[in-house]
């Protein structure tokens, strides 16, 4: 009869629970809502930054100056038309002078800084980046916005795929092994736990190494075969047979710390006072689980794995350039090696986006998932 | 010391003790040893400093698991003490100047390339030289006959000339084979002899010269493309990595802690201030931003190091410490220290702070391998500091020649080795350090 007593304690619990819940959906919301405006206010804050730190000041403007200027010389000296011959060595300076200002102007470079870094931002928020310098799209187009919307999608798909993979593998295997700790394969996961010390472009080198130039298995980079193929099917297989090396190395590369990470979480919670409570009531080790441990654990894993996606952001670059992908880290490389500013800014503008979005994905999960989080004003009256 | 002695009853954290202990005497011996000006001018000295050193080749201890003993540089001066060098004067005005470059090849492969570098002194006429290859067999082969201008280059491996002489064998091959005319070309062991005999036409002319047989295997590291001994930049990059790495990480690391705990602890404006300026911070692209100053301001290592410091200071370990320090804020014996009227700051320093430095150590020390993969990751863009040998720029090196490509397996496994052991090292400790100053995580 005690028992029947204590069962129906702990069903009203989750009552209340679910009451107070539904009055914090609306909060949530509310609060999601609160976070996107301050998201993108923030996003807004930091590409300014950006387009400050892009332009240093004007430095670049000044290279871009140089740079009109030696290709218009350049084009007037090998212009071997006989008027241009004609003209004196004077009137030919005094064309390279003309020409020069009206690119000048063409390119809003005689603008003040301040002006012109306003411009920029305007432009930067809404994609509309103007063109490239130098850099082209596949299609041709010098547009920024396309260079850039071309190149997303083969990020997010490697970005996506191994973060999936990373979250559902290290939570499943981590509450596997929390389960039974101490056993060989937990003591295994620990000792492996410092390789995640290594970035995935690091593992990518060894991959590449061993089934690209060793084996000959899997191709050295790249996101198809070349020439692509026709065939849709073939398609789908040349790409996930190019896709495995570069998620293979993100996984690894974090695998085991997250798992171990994941794994002491669940035990940490499962050493608090109200599982021993839980225990004595004789609850299944099962319900126990998912209600007294997986529940409170939740957004403290969620926050370890905010960060952890963070940093493999940062991480993409370096592993796009390693394995040759036509992501936004390699076009990013790809501009900064030909000075072209509009795609330097553009680039990291996207960036800047999808972790905004990152973060604001994470927020919201995190304020779905704890309830102690207070939110609004209410955690900030002390 | 009772931490310490704790310490080392965990295994991972004796030998990460260990392993960073080696780390620092490297980077000792290699500043003593080795200092500053003079790694700079052996990694960056030019053609002058690595010209006698081969390309592309790979450390001698590769011999150990090849069947194969392949060669080692030979290189012989015409001042060695062990080459006899005579000068007859045949007439008032010619002399004759005669030496012989006497070696062992006990190898069973071919050397690389050969080359000899001549220096002679004259005033109007060029001495003429003459030089003759003795193999053990006895056989005799005319190398080359020519004038000689003052600081001559005589590359023999591109001399079409010997070449045919030798039926079309390559002729750093072809020269020490037991039959240079044979299908498949054999190295005979023994003694070899380059003879110099040079004339010279005027009194005070003189000839002096250099024998370079580039070998296969070269030092304990190899060499790259540009011929420079990698072990210059192995050893030197030690100090350089675990400087960067320590630097950045407990700057970032305190600075951290500390705002997290003020922002935490007042709550409020200050807070919130914090929580948006490391919202900000976190949707700013770490390292595209990086690069972005690598490429427009300075690729000098403490310019990065600043840079890193002080985008990292509103990092996501800020998001870590509040995470914590919320917990810890509402637990009761933080209420009881306020309930008896301690000051805000002496909460923070006493109470709040020190129930985190459990945490703090050990990911302070976990996060140095990430600093200093960061910068090898920027020398892996190209972004590496522009004087100093690193092991990030060795890989940048070895990826960009295609290192891969071309079996040149050593020239990226051993920067890259090394950076795992000092990454292993710090990690061991740390999760080590993890376990001490966590007892709830001591049973686990």
């Amino acid at each position: 009869m005690s028992d029947t007593a204590l069962a129906m304690e702990t069903e009203g619990a989750p009552q209340e629970k679910l009451q107070s819940g539904s009055g914090a959906l609306g909060r949530v919301v509310k609060y999601s809502a609160v976070r996107l405006v301050m998201l993108f206010v923030t996003v807004v804050v930091g590409i300014y930054m950006v387009v400050l730190v892009a332009n240093m000041g004007g430095y670049v403007d000044r290279i871009r100056l140089g740079s009109i200027q030696q290709m218009i010389s350049l084009q007037i000296s090998q212009d071997q038309s006989p008027e241009m011959r004609a003209l004196s060595v004077e009137e030919r300076r005094e064309l390279i002078r003309e020409r020069v200002e009206v690119e000048v102007q063409r390119q809003g470079l005689d603008q003040p800084f301040i002006v012109r870094s306003f411009g920029y931002l305007r432009g930067a928020i809404t994609l509309d980046l103007g063109f490239a310098t130098d850099m082209t799209s596949d299609t041709g187009s010098k547009q920024v916005r396309l260079i850039l919307l071309e190149r997303l999608p083969p990020t997010l798909l490697m970005w996506g795929v191994s973060n999936l993979l990373l979250f559902f593998i290290s939570l499943f295997f981590g509450l596997f092994l929390s389960r039974k700790y101490g056993s060989i394969l937990d003591r295994i996961v620990i000792a492996l736990a410092p390789t995640s010390s290594a970035p995935g472009w690091f593992y990518g080198l060894f991959l590449i190494l061993i089934f690209a130039a060793i084996l000959q298995v899997l191709p050295f980079g790249g996101m198809v075969a070349a020439p692509p193929p026709e065939n849709r099917i073939d398609y789908a297989l040349s790409l996930l047979r190019h896709l495995v090396l570069p998620t293979a190395a993100i996984v690894i590369s974090t695998i085991f710390l997250q798992t171990y990470n994941f794994r002491t979480f669940f035990l940490i919670y499962s050493t608090e006072d109200y599982v021993e409570m839980a225990k004595a009531k004789g609850l299944s080790d099962r319900e126990i689980e998912r209600r007294y441990v997986l529940r409170p654990v939740l957004p403290t894993i969620i926050t370890q794995f905010a960060l952890t996606v963070i940093t493999l952001w940062t991480g993409a670059t370096i592993l796009e350039t390693v394995f040759n992908w036509p992501g936004l880290g390699r076009a990013l490389y790809q501009a900064i090696g030909l000075y072209d500013t509009p795609v330097i800014v553009g680039s990291q503008v996207i960036y800047a986006y999808l972790l905004a979005a990152t973060v604001f994905l994470l927020d919201f999960i995190y304020a779905l998932v704890d309830p102690r989080v207070r939110i609004g004003g209410e955690g900030r009256t002390r | 010391m009772k931490t310490l002695r704790e310490l080392l009853q965990y295994p991972a954290a004796a030998i990460g003790l260990v392993i960073i202990t080696l780390l620092i005497l490297l980077s000792v011996y290699a500043m003593v040893t080795i200092p500053y000006s003079e790694a700079i001018r052996l990694w960056r000295g030019g053609e002058d400093v690595w010209y006698h050193t081969p390309k592309n080749a790979a450390p001698a201890w590769t011999n150990w698991f090849t069947t194969k003993d392949l060669p080692a540089t030979i290189r012989m001066r015409s001042d060695d003490d062990d080459v006899i060098k005579t000068v007859e004067s045949a007439s008032e005005e010619l002399t004759d100047v005669i030496f012989s470059f006497t070696f062992d090849f006990p190898y069973d492969d071919f050397p690389r390339e050969i080359s000899v570098f001549f220096n002679t002194r004259y005033d109007r006429k060029p001495p003429h030289v003459s030089m003759t290859w003795l193999t053990p067999d006895g056989r005799e082969i005319r190398v080359a006959d020519k004038s000689m201008t003052q600081q001559e280059t005589y590359r023999v491996s591109q001399d079409s000339l010997l070449q045919r002489r030798l039926g079309g064998a390559l002729p750093h091959q072809g020269l020490f084979a037991v039959d240079p005319r044979a299908e498949v070309l054999e190295p005979l062991h023994g003694t070899y002899t380059l003879q110099v005999e040079a004339i010279t036409f005027e009194p005070e002319s003189d000839v002096d010269a250099e024998m370079v047989i580039y070998g296969q295997v070269h030092g304990i590291a190899g060499t790259d493309h540009r011929r420079r001994d990698l072990s210059i930049a192995l050893l030197w990059g030690t100090p350089i990595a675990l400087g960067f790495g320590l630097l950045a990480a407990v700057g970032t690391s305190l600075i951290q802690m500390i705002i997290a705990a003020v922002g935490t602890w007042y709550g409020g404006w200050v807070d919130t201030l914090i929580q948006r300026v490391t919202e900000i911070n976190m949707v700013l692209p770490f390292l595209p931003i990086l690069i972005m100053i690598g490429t427009f301001y300075s690729k000098s290592i403490f310019a990065m190091l600043g840079v890193v410091v002080l985008l990292s200071i509103f990092g996501g370990g800020i998001k870590t410490n509040r995470a914590m320090f919320l917990q810890v804020k509402h637990s009761p014996y933080i209420e009881a220290a306020q309930a008896y009227g301690a000051s805000d700051a002496r909460l923070i320093r006493k109470y709040l702070i020190p129930r985190i430095i459990p945490t703090l150590l050990p990911s302070l020390v976990a996060l140095v391998p990430s600093f200093v993969f960061l910068e090898a990751a920027l020398a892996l863009l190209g972004l590496g500091d522009p004087v100093l040998p690193t092991w990030g720029k060795v890989i940048n090196d070895a990826y960009g020649n295609g290192a891969l490509y071309h079996g040149h397996y050593y020239w990226i496994l051993e920067p890259s080795v090394l950076l795992m052991i000092m990454a292993l090292a710090f990690s061991l400790l740390g999760f080590a350090l993890d376990r001490v100053f966590n007892p709830r995580l001591r049973g686990m």
